[in-house]
């Protein structure tokens, strides 16, 4: 019996012209996630693609369970399934059913037949096939019986081009839009719980996102530099590749302190943490910056220490977690796989020197007073040319800080 | 010398060897150290972590290092049923685990759960025994992949995923001592949420096992202490050894079906070695592992057959080495007892072993029963 995945593509769809671009770019994510598992045959016909698992040459064919979890993992689909190919012709889809679906239809209690029939020149109308489905199965598991509100299994017929394909689950997919469609931002990761998450759902609308994290040895360890590498290697299974940046950042946090009012101390810092990022956006072709800001949290996530922050910036600085409360933020960490790790208790260079009593409205005027006391422009330069970058994709296994 | 009693352990493979010196001599920092000491040590046992868990076809946040495949077994039934046995209380057995697992179950039996031992039926295992047996009352399914002392390979697969679909409460630990890198043991495929593994029958040194907890299962700890292991398993990591198993895994994992091949090739030719001496009986199932064979030596009691192999400077088990002679009542539920029972020995190959030394001992077991009385 054959089995294929047919993956339901999301809000492209609705996509007007340039659709076919999203198309090829969401085919390609998805060819270039599957590679390692196998070799596969990818058609793709009205807004469905079809992923056909082949024989490679060792005679092995990819184990569908893990594949379906990967595509579970890709912005741009709404929905998939594992089905089975069954020839165009009533009586091989009413036995391939039954022997298909028959672990799942013996284990429920009730069920309906749902039909589609794209291609009208199949003799049977939807309502028949559902009709005569439904009694083919009620025949051969006499335990079950029919509920068409709530049914627990809904057994899916799908007739198209050239097969026909059955399949009782249609897993939600991970939605969004095929990464790389909406072109690149760089996500300041700090290694807590908010910044993974917001490059999470940017990514979702179809952004391929780069990462940039500040280390300020002896202050923060190499573990807190690994933990935030194992983060990137965790956001690759949805985020596909990602370009790692580390920033030195050593010495400008010591310029600050030593130069610095001590209540200004954590905008000044977060100012020139923007300053660099956006030279390293800038370089890589990154058209924006994403943080994990959420409005309220801290003393420097108040609307004026934000407003503070945003104008050391020339670029969009996007917050999509924004409007969430921490819970929510810790819902979607722990669905992406983050949380764990951003909860490992290693000191980050957001946490060294915070001021006993950080300004909550700061003003504009006196924050740029402040920092123009000292020139940190070489300090800046010495950082960006300092910079190392890594490049991790999915699969890649970062040395991870357990 | 001619070992063949790769079952009890193994020899440390060079892999193996090296990377316990190394982590010796060079990385013998404390993982939980702070400083580049520690973190180096942490490094070398997170690398043997991702091994470990690569070879399982799983994350490696799912491994926990132990002392042994005992500890692993203890931690995996002791800790589950902890975690959710207050309101279930029965745990499905095979009839032929390992003793760290069957005495584990004796004494949760005596902590309350009961026990229900699935036996074998005319030397066959069903899984539709094993899964007829359990129920909404049971917290834990326990069955090992390949036994010990024979080779058999018990439907761990087909039992765990139909008891799965009708029971997802049960959690399911299997014992993979003797099938790691042996046959493919995948996570996924088995359905097993706990598995037990051991370094030392993988030419991995003595010293260090692993217990495979899937993620998002509880498991309570048996030792507890300064935190290590996620606070499954406290106690300073002992790095050199699971440097060593690491190295081990990564040396062998590639070369399962190619060695697997090999042993059956090596497996036939002992039983067509065995089937010419007068005798001799072979105990273990044709579809068993290739790797343990188990027959009884004409009667002869099997500690004085071990000695005399010994003085041959070949090297054998009576039944399990573990039990150290004492019957452990697994040939008995396979249908073997009496003067057969009490002469069974145990000829454990790896894919190393030669035609040649499987020939030598067919020689001396073939001498051994012609000169030894009793």
């Amino acid at each position: 019996m054959k089995e294929i995945i047919l993956v339901k593509y999301g809000e492209m769809a609705l996509k007007g012209l340039n659709k076919k671009s999203f198309e090829d770019m969401l085919t390609k994510n998805i060819k270039r996630r599957l590679k390692s598992l196998g070799s596969f045959c990818y058609t793709s016909a009205q807004s469905t693609l079809y992923i056909d698992p082949q024989l490679d040459e060792n005679g092995n064919i990819a184990d569908l369970s893990e594949v379906a979890e990967r595509v579970g993992r890709i912005f741009g689909i709404a929905a998939y399934c594992r089905a089975c190919v069954c020839e165009k012709d009533f009586s091989d889809i009413s036995a391939k059913a039954a022997d298909y679906l028959s672990d799942t239809l013996s284990m429920a209690r009730t069920f309906k037949v749902n039909a589609k029939r794209s291609d009208k020149a199949f003799p049977m109308k939807s309502p028949d096939i559902c009709r005569e489905l439904g009694a083919v199965l009620l025949e051969k598991f006499p335990d079950l019986s029919v509920d068409v509100n709530d049914p627990e299994v809904t057994v899916t017929v799908e007739v198209r081009d050239t097969n026909a394909y059955v399949h009782a689950e249609n897993l939600k997919g991970a939605g969004g839009l095929p990464v790389g469609s909406s072109g690149k931002a760089m996500l300041l990761l700090s290694g807590g719980i908010d910044s993974p998450v917001a490059g999470w759902m940017i990514a979702k609308r179809g952004v391929q996102i780069s990462a940039i994290h500040y280390v300020s040895p002896p202050y923060t360890s190499d573990r807190a530099r690994l933990k935030v590498e194992q983060l990137c290697e965790r956001l690759t299974d949805w985020c596909g590749g990602i370009a790692f940046f580390c920033v030195p950042f050593t010495k400008i946090q010591e310029a600050i302190r030593d130069n610095c009012p001590e209540e200004y101390f954590t905008i000044i810092m977060r100012r020139l943490m923007m300053e660099i990022a956006q030279r390293i956006a800038a370089k890589e072709g990154c058209l924006a910056l994403v943080t994990g800001e959420s409005l309220g949290q801290v003393a420097s996530q108040t609307m004026a220490a934000m407003a503070c922050t945003d104008a050391a910036c020339r670029v969009p600085v996007f917050r999509p977690c924004i409007g969430m409360d921490k819970t929510e933020i810790i819902d979607i960490a722990r669905k992406i796989d983050t949380f764990e790790t951003s909860i490992l208790p290693y000191e980050d260079c957001c946490t060294v020197f915070t001021p006993k009593h950080p300004k909550v409205r700061p003003k504009l005027e006196n924050i740029e007073a402040a920092q123009a006391a000292f020139d940190f422009e070489p300090l800046i330069r010495e950082a960006v040319d300092g910079t190392e970058m890594k490049l991790f994709t999915p699969g890649y296994k970062a040395e991870s800080s357990f | 010398m001619i070992y063949l009693d790769n079952a009890a352990t193994t020899k440390p493979c060079p892999e193996a060897v090296s990377a316990a010196a190394k982590a010796m001599t060079e990385c013998f920092g404390n993982p939980s150290s702070l400083h580049r000491m520690g973190l180096d040590a942490q490094l070398l046992l997170d690398s043997a972590r991702r091994t470990v868990a690569d070879s399982l076809g799983t994350e490696s946040g799912c491994i926990y290092f132990t002392s042994g495949a005992t500890e692993s077994n203890n931690l995996a039934l002791r800790g589950a049923s902890a975690a959710y046995g207050r309101k279930r209380k029965k745990i499905v057995a095979s009839s032929v685990e390992h003793a760290s697992v069957e005495e584990t179950l004796q004494a949760l039996e005596r902590a309350g759960f009961e026990v229900v031992r699935i036996s074998p039926a005319d030397g066959r295992f069903s899984a539709a025994d094993f899964v007829n047996a359990c129920d909404d009352d049971t917290v834990l399914l326990t069955m090992m992949y390949v036994n010990n002392e024979n080779g058999y390979i018990l439907p761990v697969p087909e039992v765990f995923s139909a008891v799965k679909r009708r029971y997802p409460h049960i959690i399911t630990h299997t014992d993979c001592v003797q099938a790691y890198m042996k046959l493919p043991v995948s996570a996924r495929r088995l359905n097993a949420e706990l598995i037990s593994l051991s370094g030392h029958k993988i030419h991995g040194g003595k010293g260090c096992g692993v217990l495979y907890i899937r993620k998002g299962v509880r498991v309570l700890p048996v030792v507890t202490g300064g935190g290590q292991e996620k606070g499954i398993r406290s106690g300073t990591e002992g790095v050199p050894m699971a440097a060593a198993m690491g190295a081990a895994v990564a040396a062998l994992a590639p070369g399962i079906s190619e060695r697997w091949e090999r042993a059956v090739q090596l497996r036939e030719k002992l039983v067509s070695l065995m089937s010419e001496i007068p005798g001799v009986e072979i105990n273990s199932p044709e579809d068993g592992s290739p790797y343990v064979m188990s027959i009884s030596a004409a009667g002869k009691r099997s500690e004085i057959m071990l000695h005399y192999l010994e003085q041959r400077d070949i090297y054998v088990s009576s039944g399990s080495a573990c039990s150290r002679g004492a019957q452990s009542g697994v040939p008995e539920q396979f249908g073997i007892t009496g003067k057969r029972a009490d002469s069974i020995l145990r000829v454990s190959i790896t894919a190393e072993t030669t035609p040649q030394e499987l020939e030598e001992f067919a020689q001396a077991l073939r001498d051994g029963i012609n000169s030894v009385r009793g």
